[in-house]
């Protein structure tokens, strides 16, 4: 019982953590229409500047809102720069663009700062375990599940409670029409974007004590990103939410119970959904 | 049509990215090329009279550091001896496999052999790479050190390849022997699925079940497995003795160490031995104290007590920076270069001819920065000490402190 009480645990916790790195890739793919391959790239960045300012003595979660700060800063000048003429370009052009710049990504963080793996340090009060029920809970990981349900909160009513997010989404429903109503469209789809990469950079800093950092970072946890994305139905966050605990818990079970076959369940389940929901669990059907 | 022009802006900046980014990489190429050779402008007696090396070894990729490694450790002995042998230069010619490309390999390999000319084919960090290289060697008679790459069938390949690193059974069967002295009975296996756990988990429980011991569960984990929570949390439910782990060297170890450490892995009894790639130099730092205390089992340690290391450690400094710790890959290009050297001498004046200096590999001995180490006459393989380590932190930094040793180690898996 304390075992499947562990794996469940561990199974939301493994959820959590896709959430993070892949919430900021619903809001510009979901939100934006953008297929925006590139996603990786920024979290990679968020990763490095939270490293960077680690070295030099600050503390590990005040280096948290600086890397949402600084990638949503970087992701607003990128949208300005290229990002704008891809809105109404065909994917194809999109996929092109942006895994281009996820290898020019790749290549310049090799350049910069090595091919070597990077050292985090993670607070003492985040390390180790507590005890819950009987059962060890490591404690970073309790912290990112905590993380998660805070952040869900925040993104769902800032997108359905606030008048920002009432604008993002008629932008994006149809840019003409909110254009005529005075919606300013290019400011929010910047800002959407910038707000977008700010999360993709947060959850970089924050993966990077489970998954590692090193330059192919942007390229490596790409498949997991899409498979949340898709599954959860691009552009709701709920469904982003939701995708990433079920396929969280889902293969954490698999690989403890059948571990034999463990490293196919997430790929088998995301199969079945798609079958069942092709547009996503929370996606909207056109 | 406006759709046309659009897309050519976006190449534009495409290939503006490209051109700056690839810019960068050349440049840091031809400096590599000239460096060793003191360029390319040398006096044309000294040119024909020159030692040609090819270095075949990933540069970009997800391999890129290994390259970096063995890079850093032929330079470091170039630089060291004047970048020439018995007052022959040498001119090294790197070539970048981009990783894990069979076919790219053996495209630069032949590139080497027949337009360059090379008197060496040197390197090779992966296995494919080195399984694809070395028909070539055969056909060309071109002698093939193999700087990195542990399987142990690769020198059965080509009677022209010598490997001067190790063979992943050699460097496994001592840790079974150690566990076993040390009173460990039974162990949990848990290897990365592909062919190096493969050959790690059978040769551990060929030499510990040998000498009585158990492994009472062996579990295969996927190479890129991001979360090992659940697989920790088996190892816990069947409570064994010891966990002999293997992952390749990498993001894959500080993953399975951090989990351990989350999990409370060692609180519960649960010893970790593990052979030297899970904590590895150069990615010993990021593991923090998460590592401490585990024993592993290598042929090279940055903390080897010896004047041939610390030289070594010194010359390699100089060539790539302080900022990576070089590890066992940096020491197999060191020595690598090192045999070229010594085989240059033995065979004297004049063109090198490929089985000529075959011959002189085998029985070859060199004092390593790792210890002394012997090529097999039989097998064309390396014979070295293994040691068994214990990783300590001194200072702000993590090593593997060497405790015991197993010398003259052969590759038990040919």
């Amino acid at each position: 019982m304390a075992s499947f009480f562990g794996i469940v645990f561990d199974g939301v916790a493994y959820g959590s953590l896709l959430f993070l790195i892949s919430i900021g890739l619903s809001v510009t793919m979901g939100l934006m229409n953008i297929v925006n391959l590139a996603h990786g790239a920024f979290a990679m960045f968020g990763g490095y500047l939270s490293v960077w300012l680690g070295a030099r003595g600050v503390p590990f979660l005040a280096t948290l809102p600086v890397c949402f700060v600084a990638l949503g800063l970087a992701g607003a000048a990128c949208e300005r720069l290229f990002y704008q003429r891809l809105r109404r370009r065909s994917q194809l052009d999109q996929v092109l663009f942006t895994i281009g710049f996820t290898f020019a990504a790749v290549a310049a963080a090799t350049f910069v700062w090595g091919p070597a793996e990077q050292r985090v340090d993670l607070p003492a009060a985040l390390r180790g375990q507590v005890q819950l029920f009987g059962v060890g809970l490591g404690a970073y990981r309790l912290f990112l599940i905590a993380l998660v349900a805070v952040l869900s909160a925040g993104l769902v009513a800032l997108v359905e409670k606030t008048t920002f997010g009432a604008r993002v989404r008629a932008a994006v429903d149809d840019e003409h029409v909110s254009a005529g109503l005075g919606i300013p469209v290019e400011r929010v789809f910047c800002l959407t974007f910038a707000f977008g990469s700010g999360l993709a950079g947060l959850g970089g800093a924050l993966c990077i004590d489970v998954l590692g950092l090193e330059p192919t970072f942007a390229l490596k946890y790409l498949v997991y990103f899409l498979l949340v994305v898709s599954v959860g139905g691009a552009g709701s966050l709920a469904g982003t939410a939701v995708a990433s605990i079920v396929l969280g818990l889902f293969d954490v079970a698999g690989k403890y119970y059948v571990p034999e076959v463990g490293a196919f369940i997430i790929y088998g389940l995301m199969i079945v959904l798609l079958l069942v929901f092709p547009a996503g669990l929370y996606g909207r059907r056109t | 049509m406006i759709a046309k022009f659009g897309s050519s802006w976006l190449s534009v900046w495409l290939l503006l990215l490209g051109a700056v980014l690839s810019s960068c990489r050349s440049s840091d190429a031809g400096k590599t090329e000239a460096e060793p050779a003191s360029g390319p402008s040398s006096a044309p007696a000294a040119t024909s009279d020159a030692i040609k090396v090819g270095l075949i070894v990933p540069f970009s990729g997800p391999f890129a550091s290994l390259g970096a490694q063995i890079e850093g450790g032929v330079k470091a002995y170039l630089d060291t001896h004047g970048g020439a042998i018995d007052g022959r230069k040498v001119e090294l010619l790197v070539r970048d496999t981009t990783g894990l490309a069979p076919d790219v390999a053996k495209r630069l390999a032949q590139g080497l052999i027949v337009r360059d000319q090379v008197d060496f084919i040197a390197g090779f960090a992966l296995t494919p790479n080195a399984m694809a290289v070395a028909p070539l060697a055969t056909e060309a008679k071109k002698p093939m050190v193999i700087m990195n790459a542990a399987t142990s069938s690769i020198t059965t390949k080509s009677p022209y390849v010598v490997r001067v690193s190790l063979t992943l059974p050699q460097v496994t069967a001592p840790l079974a022997t150690w566990a076993l002295k040390n009173g460990i009975r039974n162990v949990y296996s848990l290897v990365s699925d592909y062919a190096p756990g493969a050959d790690a988990e059978a040769q551990f429980k060929k030499t510990f079940e040998a000498g009585g011991g158990k492994v009472v569960a062996a579990d295969k984990v996927p190479v890129n497995n991001p979360d090992f929570a659940p697989f920790i949390q088996r190892i816990k439910d069947a409570k064994p003795e010891a966990v002999f782990v293997f992952v390749p060297a990498g993001t894959q170890g500080i993953a399975f160490m951090k989990a351990a450490r989350e999990r409370g892995l060692t609180e519960a009894g649960i010893r970790i031995i593990a052979t030297g790639d899970l904590t590895e130099d150069q990615q010993i730092d990021p593991m923090g104290d998460s590592a401490l205390g585990v024993v592993t089992t290598h042929h090279y340690s940055a903390a080897h007590a010896s004047p041939e290391n610390e030289a070594f450690k010194a010359a390699f400094a100089k060539v790539a920076g302080t900022q990576l710790r070089p590890n066992f890959m940096a020491v197999g290009g060191y020595d690598g270069m090192a045999a070229i050297a010594a085989v240059v001498h033995r065979l004297g004046p004049g063109k090198i001819d490929g089985d000529k200096a075959i011959e002189a590999f085998k029985g070859l001995e060199l004092s390593s920065p790792r210890g002394p180490i012997r090529i097999d006459p039989e097998t064309r393989d390396v014979i070295q000490t293994v040691y068994v380590r214990k990783v300590e932190k001194r200072g702000d930094n993590y090593y593997n402190v060497e405790f015991e040793e197993y010398p003259a180690q052969k590759d038990p898996g040919k």
